[in-house]
């Protein structure tokens, strides 16, 4: 544990092949196949995919609450999967964990929650006590130190539980579904918790979820999971504008779930993919070309204030029209594609 | 009999049966309890697995169970003889409803413990407890209010079993009511000492139905 003192740099953990096949009574299922992924210090790298898709199974193999069948994780180098249990219970005070249901002590207050990884870490009980007031202020609910979970909101039992993740002064957090029990404004303010955790303490986070809407609203790297297997990774914008796997189509919903739902007239497909700014692009065309567009669907996001997504115009009426509307378009860094066009 | 006469024999009896009772209860826990805390915990999806032990435990245990008191007390009857010094009486009867209540216990311990959520435990392990801080700052802690019933269940079982000493000599209000009460044919203390046994059983599980409410703090 020597090598723990000095901080390594680069990356912070490292999954390299993993596979996890569970044999079930209907024979082998491979949760995990082939998974590679390396998390870098100060990311905040979300894991996205659908329900079965495998980010669960592979969360919990980073902290070893699941085993591996074949491949290994790295933190800070060192092989998780090779730790004993010593070296495992070490580890895991620096990985913490926050999870979908909470997982909150019952019997044990807020304050109560909060000491308890400083009391099995044999923290003097004057300091645990200071630093558990300390983490209550990071999770703005200081006024619920001698409360028990069971009066607390879901926003607030998650407060506390990361509260208590933090206590131990863990490099990494690992969120297991943080967000997906609670409502969308809370949903709002843990994610504000959490960019900020990550800003102000540059903790590395690694979430996963099945909400795209959570990567992108504060992950800097995504990978897509898919069956198992990573369909695509990379920095968030990039993966969301150059969407490349059809599981990454799917999840940020820019194809239509199924191919007969393409449109039966001759339409137009704008691809936003950042280039323009908030700008009411399609309310100046049609003041300054005088032409109405009739929008068939849109789905545009705002992200880092640019806005990304694409929107689907009914065909302009003319050869004209047409040509005007897709000069002004192209000229505002978007790019226009004719759809069913016969 | 007279009034004060049957008081002081009630009142004599009251304080047998406690007296086989709660040290029966005190030393059932001793040995069930830690056997209760190994018969979950060393489950596969536990956090200490080790299931052919386990299995082994759990059919050892069941096998205690499964003999009725009466016989286990006439079949302990030698052992009793060395460990307690003597064979009958109500010291002695401690010593066959000790084994008697420690499997019925560790089950019933067994049964509390299985109510804590997976995932709480969870959690602590991923904060980097050891086994035994799971257990114990954990594990039994969650379930506090579950084993607090249990216990006050246990009791009012063994306390059930005391009527039976009798058949050893062991006094206490279930003796009075068997042998003067019923034998004897002497129907006030008979159903004095019945009504007293009943309030008594009433009066544990009360205890233990509102300690159990009172220490709980889910439901507030």
């Amino acid at each position: 544990m020597e090598s723990n003192s000095v901080p390594v740099a680069g990356p912070v953990i490292e999954i390299k092949g993993l596979h996890k096949t569970y044999v079930t009574t209907d024979g082998r299922v491979d949760a995990l196949s082939d998974v590679n992924l390396t998390i870098s210090q100060g990311d905040i790298y979300g894991i996205v995919g659908m329900s079965g898709a495998g980010k669960s199974t592979l969360i919990r193999c980073i902290n070893r609450l699941d085993t591996p069948t074949s491949g290994d994780v790295l933190y800070q180098g060192r092989s998780v999967t090779a730790m004993n249990r010593a070296q495992l219970e070490a580890t895991r005070r620096k990985v913490s964990m926050i999870f979908q249901q909470f997982n909150l002590f019952m019997q044990r207050s807020v304050a109560g929650n909060i000491r308890y990884p400083l009391e099995i870490a044999r923290v003097p009980s004057d300091k645990a006590d200071k630093r558990v007031r300390e983490l209550l202020k990071i999770v703005d609910l200081e006024d619920k130190l001698n409360a028990y979970p069971s009066q607390l909101s879901g926003g607030q039992k998650q407060r506390v539980a990361i509260a208590r993740a933090l206590a131990s002064e863990p490099e990494v957090l690992l969120c297991d579904e943080a967000t997906s029990a609670l409502d969308p404004m809370t949903t709002q303010s843990i994610l504000a918790l959490l960019q900020d955790i990550n800003k102000r303490l540059g903790i590395t986070i690694v979430l996963i979820t099945h909400e795209m809407a959570v990567i992108r609203q504060i992950c800097t790297r995504v990978a897509i999971l898919d069956g198992g297997k990573v369909a695509e990774e990379g920095p968030v914008d990039e993966v969301f504008v150059h969407t490349q796997s059809e599981a990454g189509k799917r999840l940020f919903g820019i194809l239509p779930e199924a191919p007969d739902e393409d449109p039966d007239m001759p339409s137009l497909r704008i691809v936003f993919d950042g280039a323009s700014a908030e700008k009411p692009i399609m309310s100046n065309l049609i003041k300054e070309s005088g032409i109405a567009i009739n929008i068939l669907s849109a789905n545009i996001r705002h992200l880092g204030g640019r806005q990304y997504g694409q929107m689907l115009i009914e065909m302009p009426s003319g050869p004209h029209e047409k040509e005007t509307v897709v000069a002004y378009l192209t000229s505002h860094g978007m790019t226009v594609k004719e759809v069913n066009t016969k | 009999m007279s009034t004060d006469q049957l008081v002081h024999l009630l009142w004599t009896g009251l304080l047998e049966t406690l007296r086989m009772t709660i040290p029966s209860t005190l030393f059932a826990y001793l040995i069930g309890m830690p056997l209760g805390v190994l018969l979950v915990v060393t489950r596969q999806d536990h956090i200490m697995p080790a299931p052919r032990f386990n299995a082994v435990l759990g059919t050892v245990i069941n096998f205690l169970r499964s003999i009725p008191f009466i016989i286990l007390l006439v079949l302990l009857f030698p052992v009793t003889r060395v460990v307690m010094g003597s064979g009958i009486g109500t010291r002695s009867v401690i010593f066959p409803l000790i084994i008697s209540a420690f499997p019925y216990v560790a089950r019933m311990v067994e049964g509390s413990l299985n109510e804590v959520d997976h995932g709480i435990l969870e959690a602590a392990q991923s904060m980097g407890s050891t086994s035994w801080q799971l257990i114990r700052k954990v594990l039994i802690p969650e379930a506090m209010p579950s084993l607090v019933n249990g216990a006050a269940i246990c009791m009012v079982t063994i306390l059930g079993y005391t009527a039976m000493a009798s058949a050893a000599g062991g006094g206490g209000l279930g003796t009075i009511a068997i042998i003067k009460g019923l034998n004897m044919r002497q129907s006030d203390i008979m159903y004095s000492a019945s009504i007293l046994l009943v309030l008594l059983v009433q009066i544990m599980s009360l205890a233990g139905a509102y300690s159990t409410k009172r220490i709980d703090h889910r439901n507030r």
